[in-house]
């Protein structure tokens, strides 16, 4: 038996404070309240950092700092703001290694990740948006679009520097500010971030960082002062978002939950589509909004395929994310780790199935192993919830037009991936899914030029690419 | 997989249809599947146990027109004791030689368990008639070659004539007797990987021991994404018949970052059960080198230069 050494990722390079205050109008500020939270590595439960909670009158004062510097900045030309957004790129790349093992001790996500797929994206974003600063009135909104003002943006813990980078550089190439709220647990890159700023001389103001949790967020989403929000989170607050800036001149974007569908037809390249599953559904130990957690299987090949998903979820690795060996790492919190045992236990309650390989969990820390959940039903809870978490609900279906029916029947609507050898068929599906992106032979890519949003109760408002641009210009 | 596995060559269209209801490949994922795994990162202990894991499985080859019995009795010398310096550097699984030289490998591998096996089939283009690959085959088994590695007609194949190349191998097979037979698909000509998956059941069906990717004398040559493709069709051809197959990649594989790549895969693709010589192996003859250098510093701490390694 071969068996692999442990491959640590040292994290020598990572300097982490003892406890960070606000980053307001380029500098750190103490908060005026006294409350502090605690940031976890979640792997070990130790205590990594201590972060301010920003209150009201905090918010206000960054919102305040973004509001005088928005003449400033949305006067420059945009060739300037894209010198700005090209250096914060170049500076994400030459810090890639730190920002990697910052990210992973404090989400639990795998170093392979964090430094294969998070870090070289949050760079593509800068860059790719970086680019559009100066050519905004040839992206198809009129010859002159101007930014909307200050906006304030609220981001979600799974892929805490990647959403920064989703929100923020869009933001910045169209001229407006930027007050960001990063999750409450996953606080650490967002600040290094702040610091990012500041070593690229970004003007005061332009980027405001409040750390907090979401008595924060609704703090920023109701300020007056903020022209513009946009959400990456659940359903549940989105729709409390949504509530609340009804009836204001406010714009919003929101990207929440999915369950999205992952389609696998008779005539599949079952190997690859064996890949697909597993990166579609245990990629970042499932915390994916876009993550495939029903599979869709048609009977034919139900057999086959799921004997070749658990060989093959038998080699997966979980353990220390800092070890580049590592698959799969810990859950972000205790809290998430409870919502995932009870979906699960639902699950197996109103009678799907459950099965997992057996795989060593470490003693301390948040863990969840990958688990297949098999004779699901749409009616079942794991059907229909988002578990956010590695938990992959199998079912089957008979016809393409059963399986467009079976994906569609969800009240999100977020992403979809499709399986089959037959180009026409893939075309035929691509049309008929209620999906904001419909992968065809793979799972969970992203690029900064491929514009990502939902449908339904997956939000509204699109990310990246040039439709990207349409959330941070008055059109 | 409806037709009984005996059946499937009865006639051409069935070969055919059998062959064409495989599963597809798809290059992209291959491709990303493969490249994931070339990130493993091995150290410490599980490298020096690889490093000696991948000593063992090496074929050393030499097969040029220049060959000569000097210069195959040299080799067989460093396939029986790769480091002269180190006594506990295991020996190579076998040396690879054109026909006539078989007889001289043998002599000089007597006794030492490393094994003797030859190009046959008209290596490497495989443009022959069917007796003069047959006889051939015998000539190298009758001068004790222990493994033939065949090439199959890639011409045949490309045409759609499964039935032509099924039925060679089979041939082929029979003419070797006890010696092991590896079939060579020469990936690099079949140009799609579904070309590689259904070479790979093609030869396994006629009765292959081992499929290996290449002659060595086309570029590409063994790649990490073919191996893949033909480490999946042996753990399936297990799951189907029962029956186990070998694989072995061959050419290009120089350094021992290289070799450890293909055992990474290896291990997570048909499974430890397959880290075996007896089931994978490196046909490479530069690649031996590379190991005896790395297990060095991984035992000394240091580098020594090339010189300190012999060129044989």
């Amino acid at each position: 038996m071969f068996e692999y050494a442990p491959a640590p990722e040292s994290r020598d390079i990572v300097d982490i404070r003892p406890s960070y205050g606000l980053f307001i109008n380029g500098e750190w500020v103490e908060p005026q309240g006294e409350e502090r939270h605690k940031t976890v590595n979640p792997a070990t439960e130790e205590v990594l950092a201590e972060v301010a909670w920003a209150g009201e009158a905090d918010v206000d004062r960054a919102v305040q700092a973004a509001a005088k510097a928005f003449p400033v900045w949305s006067a420059m030309p945009g060739a300037e703001r894209a010198k700005y957004l090209f250096r914060i790129a170049r500076i994400i790349q030459e810090r890639a290694r730190e920002l990697a093992v910052l990210e992973t001790l404090d989400n639990g996500k795998p170093i392979r990740e964090s430094r294969d797929v998070d870090l070289p994206l949050v760079a593509a974003h800068f860059f790719y948006y970086a680019g559009w600063a100066d050519k905004l009135s040839y992206a198809g909104f009129g010859p002159d679009p101007r930014p909307l003002g200050v906006a304030g943006q609220v981001i979600p813990w799974n892929f805490p520097l990647l959403m920064l980078a989703w929100k923020i550089a869009p933001a910045l190439a169209c001229g407006n500010t930027v007050v960001l709220k990063p999750a409450e647990t996953t606080p650490l890159t967002a600040l290094a971030f702040a610091d990012i700023c500041r070593q690229a001389d970004l003007p005061p103001g332009v980027v405001n960082i409040v750390t907090g949790a979401g008595e924060t967020g609704a703090a920023l989403v109701d300020h007056p002062g903020v022209d513009k929000v946009a959400f990456t989170g659940s359903t549940e607050v989105g729709r409390l978002i949504a509530r609340s800036l009804a009836g204001t001149r406010k714009k919003l974007t929101l990207e929440l939950g999915g369950k999205a569908a992952n389609i696998v037809f008779e005539d599949a390249p079952l190997d690859q589509a064996v890949e697909g599953i597993v990166n579609g559904i245990f990629f970042n130990q499932g915390h994916v909004c876009c993550a495939g957690s029903r599979l869709l299987v048609q009977e034919s090949v139900a057999a086959d395929l799921l004997e070749a998903l658990k060989r093959r979820l038998g080699t997966l690795r979980l353990g220390d994310p800092l070890d580049k060996n590592t698959d799969i790492g810990a859950i972000n919190s205790a809290e998430q780790l409870a919502k995932i045992r009870e979906l699960s236990e639902a699950g197996e309650a109103e009678g799907a199935e459950r099965w997992s390989p057996a795989c060593p969990i470490p003693d301390r820390g948040y863990w969840f192993p990958p688990t297949l959940f098999t004779g699901v039903a749409q009616s079942h809870r794991i059907a229909r919830e988002e578990i956010f978490g590695p938990v992959l609900s199998v079912l089957t279906f008979r016809t393409p037009a059963e399986a467009v029916e079976k994906a569609n029947n969800t009240p999100y609507g977020l992403s979809a991936g499709v399986w089959t050898e037959k180009g026409s068929r893939m075309l035929w599906m691509a049309s008929r899914l209620r999906a904001g992106v419909v992968w065809s032979n793979t799972f969970n890519r992203f690029d900064p030029t491929s514009p990502f949003g939902g449908y339904k109760e997956s939000g509204y408002g699109r990310e990246g690419g040039r439709h990207g641009l349409e959330a941070y210009l008055a059109v | 997989m409806t037709t009984p596995l005996a059946e499937v060559a009865s006639s051409p269209s069935t070969l055919r249809a059998f062959l064409h209801g495989l599963p597809g490949v798809d290059r992209v994922g291959a491709d990303a599947r493969a490249a994931m795994l070339g990130t493993r990162s091995i150290k410490t202990t599980a490298k020096k146990q690889a490093i000696d894991m991948a000593i063992g499985m090496v074929d050393l080859t030499t097969l040029e027109g220049a060959d000569t019995p000097g210069k195959v009795r040299a080799m067989c010398a460093k396939a029986v004791r790769p480091d002269p310096a180190d006594s506990s550097v295991p020996p190579v699984a076998a040396v690879c030689v054109y026909p006539d030289l078989v007889a001289t490998a043998v002599e000089a591998l007597a006794g030492s368990g490393v094994k003797v096996a030859s190009v046959a089939t008209s290596f490497p283009s495989g443009r022959s008639s069917l007796e003069v690959k047959v006889a051939e085959t015998r000539l190298a088994v009758a001068a004790g070659a222990a493994e033939i590695d065949m090439v199959i007609d890639r011409g045949a194949f490309l045409a759609g004539d499964y039935l032509k190349v099924y039925e060679e191998i089979v041939a082929t097979k029979e003419a070797c007797a006890d010696a092991h037979l590896k079939v060579i698909l020469e990936t690099g000509e079949l140009a799609t990987y579904d070309n590689v998956r259904r070479a790979s059941w093609l030869a396994m069906i006629a009765g292959a021991d081992f499929i290996k990717t290449s002659t060595g004398k086309v570029s590409p040559a063994a790649t990490l994404p073919v191996t893949l493709v033909m480490l999946e069709a042996v753990r399936d051809f297990l799951t189907a018949t029962g029956r186990k197959v070998g694989v072995k990649p061959a050419g290009g594989i120089r350094t021992t970052k290289d070799a450890i790549k293909y055992l990474v895969l290896v291990n997570e693709t048909a499974g430890p059960d397959w880290l075996d010589p007896d089931w994978f192996r490196l046909g490479a003859s530069s690649l031996l080198n590379d190991l005896l250098m790395q297990r060095q510093k991984m035992a000394t701490g240091r580098y020594a230069g090339p010189d300190y390694f012999t060129l044989d």
